[in-house]
């Protein structure tokens, strides 16, 4: 009788949690599926097929779409563009890992509020955000004053990759401090000490144990600043001034302009396969210095 | 702060930056001059002229049909889809799944859903904005009552089942309840969230119905002029308040 309970209690419970399954992750994988899976492989399969005539997609089979993202017309947009994207990142890596280091010696009260203050700017209207440095940097501008004030200006600041990277930088500068922040709040102050009492210089200390282990946490702050600021069309467009031209330009046009949508397609692809290709990297380095750190 | 050094450079540049910006939108919206910089005394004019603007009540109407919405779906799927992996499943896989959303980017979401519904026939409106936001909504929904689910003891639940209750009633009464932070500030996420979603909605969005960002795009485009700078500060104050609220609920900022 006991054995007969212990078989009825066990298909309980095996049917409560297929039941759990149905009900809680059911709906949602569901909506995943079609609203987020299908559209991301509509755009894989997209790429492969001709351009119909008024936007949209003849289905027949194509490689031409791949081979004109070779044209120097559009190498040229694509390395303009991991050029910018680029420099915004190392940019925000610069200030973003000193800023992230004095977070985590603050008193931990002004820790938390010092996090929110570099958080809050992140959740408000992005294009308000944008619009912030029109204001700042057009020739009428406070800074363009200031510069004449000194008798420097005024400057063309406003509509140059220099503004570009300064828009981008603004607007992802949080994205990168709160992975570093993360990284760097685990890492065990012992391990420093450690190496310093062994008589490391900070320097060596510097290079050998923190950099290391908060290299992850780097990596995931670099690929959070350098995939949207990739894919952004609002900033090129607003601060370049039409000048600088970036996939994320190129992509909304083939969508809503040229009406070539296979062709806006690959370009997305190449967006998404840097995504996939710098999220592996991330994750073997990971990988390869917690392993490190066990065998140590 | 004191005990800082040398590292008090770095971290007050950043906040000088990250402020900067916005302390000069909000005083040059109490502006009276027109011209931008030049101070013509203090003046609510431009925000007086913000409610007489009919583009931008409209797009706000649109917006918050959308915002509120999208919230209530997101939530509820968000919620359930956070329990079903954290106690059902316990698949990496599918709770990375769970949390793409958040990390794929926007432009790509947006080009995918345009071709998808152009695909299936559905029309582009407030509807399909609302679809798309419920995609990334859930996913931030999810995120914050995962890290909440990792802190509750399973064994409550358990213990409500042992007593008797039934599944729904344990549900009800013991997950909901101490889940219920991490739900609200989840919420509020998507909220203002979907309050400032531009790129989606760009893609998405039919012509009739823009949303408040769709409207304050055709604005700058067109350069500097006051009322946006009004609005912008009302916005900013939207989501600073909504943002906190979400912080002080969850006393977790690792979450957001």
């Amino acid at each position: 009788m006991a054995a007969g309970t212990t078989i009825s209690g066990r298909g309980a419970t095996r049917r409560r949690a297929l039941i759990g399954r149905l009900v809680f992750t059911g709906p949602g994988l569901a909506y995943l599926l079609v609203f987020m899976a299908i559209p991301v492989l509509l755009v894989i399969v997209d790429s492969f097929f001709t351009r119909g005539r008024y936007g949209g997609v003849v289905y027949e089979f194509t490689l031409e779409n791949f081979a004109r993202a070779f044209e120097p017309v559009y190498v040229q947009v694509l390395w303009n563009s991991i050029l910018i994207a680029g420099i915004t990142t190392i940019l925000a890596l610069l200030i973003g890992y000193p800023t992230a280091y004095a977070i985590t010696k603050l008193p931990r009260n002004w820790r938390t509020v010092v996090l929110i203050l570099v958080i809050l700017p992140f959740w408000t209207n992005f294009l308000i955000r944008t619009y912030a440095w029109i204001v700042l940097l057009n020739s009428e501008g406070p800074i363009n004053k200031a510069l004449e004030f000194v008798g420097l200006g005024p400057l063309a600041l406003l509509y140059t990759p220099g503004a570009v990277v300064a828009g981008l930088l603004y607007a992802y500068l949080p994205l990168m401090i709160l992975p570093l922040y993360a990284s760097m709040e685990r890492l065990d102050p012992e391990l420093r000490e450690a190496a310093s009492n062994l008589g490391a210089s900070p320097m060596r200390t510097f290079r050998d144990i923190t950099w290391p282990l908060t290299l992850p946490g780097a990596m995931i702050g670099a690929i959070f600043v350098f995939v949207p600021s990739l894919g952004n069309f609002v900033v090129p467009e607003l601060l370049g001034g039409g000048k600088t031209v970036m996939v994320g330009n190129l992509i909304r046009d083939q969508f809503l302009k040229a009406r070539d949508w296979p062709f806006g397609a690959v370009l997305a692809l190449s967006v998404i396969g840097l995504l996939v290709a710098l999220f592996t990297a991330q994750a073997m380095v990971s990988r390869r210095i917690t392993g490190k750190g066990r065998h140590a | 702060m004191r005990s800082l050094g040398w590292l008090r450079v770095p971290l007050i540049a950043t906040l000088i930056f990250l402020y900067v910006p916005i302390v000069v939108l909000v005083v040059m919206s109490f502006n009276a001059s027109r011209l931008p910089f030049v101070w013509g005394g203090f003046s609510l004019k431009w925000y007086g002229a913000l409610f007489q603007n009919a583009e931008i009540l409209e797009g706000l109407t649109n917006t918050l049909i959308v915002a509120l919405c999208a919230t209530l779906f997101a939530t509820i799927l968000g919620t359930l889809i956070a329990i079903g992996i954290a106690r059902y499943f316990r698949s990496s896989l599918l709770e990375a799944f769970s949390l793409a959303p958040a990390i794929l980017p926007d432009i790509v979401l947006g080009i995918g859903l345009l071709v998808f519904y152009v695909l299936v026939g559905i029309g582009l409106g407030l509807h399909s904005v609302l679809l798309a936001h419920v995609v990334f909504g859930m996913a931030f929904v999810a995120a914050v009552v995962t890290a909440r689910l990792s802190q509750t003891d399973p064994s409550l639940e358990e213990a409500s089942r042992d007593l008797g209750a039934s599944s729904v009633v344990t549900f009800l009464r013991i997950t909901v309840p101490s889940l219920a932070p991490a739900i609200i500030a989840g919420a509020l996420l998507v909220f203002t969230l979907s309050l400032d979603e531009f790129v989606i909605a760009f893609f998405t969005d039919g012509p009739s119905t823009p949303t408040l960002p769709i409207v304050i795009y055709s604005m700058v485009r067109f350069g500097v002029t006051p009322d946006i700078n009004a609005l912008a500060t009302l916005l900013m104050v939207v989501s600073f308040t909504v943002v906190i609220a979400a912080q002080r609920i969850t006393r977790l900022t690792d979450a957001v």
